[in-house]
């Protein structure tokens, strides 16, 4: 279970997190914001891409600050612009690559990647550039690419942002429909009813953090206050 | 998030941002030597902004990430991606008349990468400053490579000379002013992060905590 | 890498060989013809260069492509020649410079790009000892390949940008915020090369 204790965190002295304490145990978290809330820098905490001033976050028995390479292989991260995470040239290596250090052999390697495109509708572009792939494809393909290394946890940072309504209703099927918990940071807030729990970040605070209705409530309030 | 130099502190390797920025620069030299194009009458040598992207790389990166950017962009030219000017590639470039001069991009980014680290130690990229430094490295390190070869090829010094002058000379001094005056815009728009990860020197142990 | 390039698919004699076998025989010519220095030589080498793109498959209008780049300096040698030095040595470097470009060609058209790079990368191995991860120079080279028509797009917009702002004859105006676009690129591209457990920032 991701565990964020004490956890605070500043820009040159611009503070972003400010003392957050956290169990991260439900399959279905939503994290909602104002942008400049350090919603992002919070997203980046939990698998060790920001390692945080004080405090700790951890995952089990590992420290993000002493095992961050452990805890990445286990809480995979999704990004909003998918353009800068596809970092092989062809659709299928990008999805390869992730595997490589798992030394699983030629046909393992190709068989998963095979069978990872194939569910998610990408297998029509195996050799293509993943540039030309449409913005929606774009982030199937991320996601593809990170959940080819199976981690236990997915943390997405909004990941629609930069999709149109069609788009983003297709990957919130897809991260839907995973085994994995999913900690899903997101401007979409429609899309959280079926979650088991939404957490509102304000001024670096965790401002609520309770039932997805109440929650979106709480947060169209506090805009509204501004 | 960018991260400004901090001024005491060392900074050793690549981190993966390095990379990437190797690689994005790399393929900007490629980009400019592909789009910017402008024929001129009766020369064999299209007018390129190659040359702008090989100084502007040592410029903005260092000498390190600089010179290896201009290093991968030559390996895939030469690996045979038409990235050339005129859209060539591949092995032919080292046989012709004008190899000195892709030759000389590595030691000519060595040179400005250099240059601009000292240059830009007080912080500040100064223009009249780094428009020496693109005319030291960008032109005097070209031209000496690239000059002679130039004139073994043909057979004759001064055709060699008269040629590279003739043909390259004008646009190579428009183009290091304009990776001057670009740089200087960049330096004030951007916080260039420094090559490499900070190393404290009492503490060297905890840098290899989890590698 | 799916890349083509400028490789010609075929199955010629030159496409049987491997890509070190072309490199080092192509290093070997080049230092016989000059060594040699016979216009004899050099003529010689270059009808076999031009008799070497229709054995190797390769069709002719090739031979024509590279004279088109090369022209001017070969009237130049010439000319030069012919008025101040003697005729043989026109002979000899106007056939030596075509027949190296074009035995050059000829095996970058018969090589494709990633059996190239495979041997550049191999040929860069030694550099391990001085820190150098053959790993990351694949990773660089990868990385690169995919960057290019991410920065082209980049390119073209901020060309759009320029005209429709009406900023015309100060270009250092349009090159600036593409610049800073690729620092923000690579910025968020390390980030994922981090996440994703491809690239740590550990190791040098």
């Amino acid at each position: 279970m991701l565990r964020l204790e004490g956890v605070s965190h500043s820009y040159e002295a611009r503070p972003v997190l400010r003392d957050i304490t956290l169990d991260l145990a439900e399959h279905r978290i939503g994290v909602i914001g104002a942008n400049g809330s350090g919603k992002s820098t919070l997203a980046r905490t939990l698998n060790g891409l920001v390692v945080p001033d004080a405090g700790r976050v951890t995952l089990g028995e590992w420290d993000t600050r002493r095992h961050a390479r452990h805890i990445r292989r286990r809480v995979g991260f999704v990004f909003s612009d998918a353009a800068n995470q596809i970092i092989m040239p062809t659709v299928a290596e990008d999805v390869e690559i992730g595997l490589r250090s798992r030394k699983l052999g030629r046909q393992e390697t190709a068989r998963r990647v095979d069978a990872l495109l194939e569910r998610y509708g990408l297998a029509d572009h195996r050799d293509h550039p993943g540039h030309l792939l449409s913005g929606g494809q774009k982030q199937l393909l991320a996601l593809a690419s990170v959940l080819a290394t199976e981690p236990e946890v997915l943390v997405c940072d909004e990941p629609t942002t930069l999709l149109d309504l069609a788009n983003t209703r297709m990957v919130h099927r897809v991260v839907d429909s995973l085994e994995q918990q999913v900690v899903l940071f997101t401007h979409d807030l429609d899309l959280l009813s079926s979650f088991d729990r939404v957490l509102v970040v304000d001024d670096g605070r965790i401002a609520y953090d309770g039932r997805p209705a109440d929650a979106v409530d709480h947060y169209v309030k506090l805009m509204d206050g501004r | 998030m960018p991260t400004t130099r901090m001024p005491g502190v060392r900074y050793r390797g690549l981190t993966a941002r390095d990379l990437a920025l190797i690689a994005v620069f790399a393929a900007l030299i490629a980009v400019l030597s592909v789009s910017g194009q402008i024929a001129v009458p009766l020369s064999p040598v299209p007018i390129t902004l190659q040359t702008l992207g090989i100084m502007l790389a040592p410029a903005l990166l260092g000498w390190k990430r600089g010179a290896l950017a201009v290093a991968v962009f030559l390996a895939l030219g030469l690996a045979g991606l038409p990235l050339f000017a005129g859209g060539v590639g591949g092995l032919a470039v080292l046989a012709g008349p004008s190899a000195g001069f892709i030759v000389s991009w590595i030691p000519a980014a060595l040179v400005i990468g250099l240059l601009t680290d000292l240059l830009t130690r007080g912080g500040r990229y100064r223009f009249w400053a780094g428009l020496g430094v693109n005319i030291v490295g960008g032109i005097l390190v070209v031209y000496a490579v690239g000059v002679p070869w130039m004139g073994v090829a043909m057979g004759d010094g001064l055709l060699g000379l008269f040629t590279a002058m003739a043909v390259y000379l004008p646009g190579d001094l428009a183009k290091a002013v304009a990776a001057a005056l670009i740089a200087a815009a960049v330096y004030r728009a951007y916080p260039v992060p420094p090559a490499g990860r900070p190393v404290i020197e009492e503490d060297a142990a905890a840098t290899g905590e989890d590698a | 890498m799916n890349t083509l390039g400028l490789y010609v698919p075929g199955e010629g004699v030159l496409y049987r060989l491997t890509a070190g076998a072309k490199l080092a025989g192509l290093l070997l010519l080049c230092v016989a013809v000059i060594a040699l220095g016979s216009p004899w030589v050099s003529a010689g080498l270059l009808a076999a260069a031009v008799l070497l793109y229709p054995a190797a498959g390769l069709p002719l209008r090739r031979v024509l492509a590279i004279l088109r780049g090369l022209w001017p300096f070969l009237l130049a040698i010439g000319f030069f020649q012919a008025v101040f030095g003697d005729p043989s040595a026109a002979v000899r470097l106007c056939s030596q410079l075509l027949a190296l470009v074009l035995l050059a060609n000829a095996v970058t058209l018969t090589t494709r790009v990633g059996e190239m790079l495979d041997l550049f990368e191999h040929l860069a191995r030694p550099l391990a000892r001085f820190g150098v991860s053959p790993d990351r120079v694949a990773l660089v080279l990868a990385l690169t390949v995919r960057s290019i028509p991410m920065v082209a797009a980049a390119w073209r917009s901020a060309v759009e940008g320029y005209r429709a702002r009406g900023l015309s004859g100060r270009p250092y105006l349009l090159v600036t915020p593409l610049i800073v676009q690729l620092f923000r690129m690579a910025e968020a591209t390390g980030e994922a090369l981090v996440a994703r457990g491809i690239d740590e920032d550990g190791h040098v």
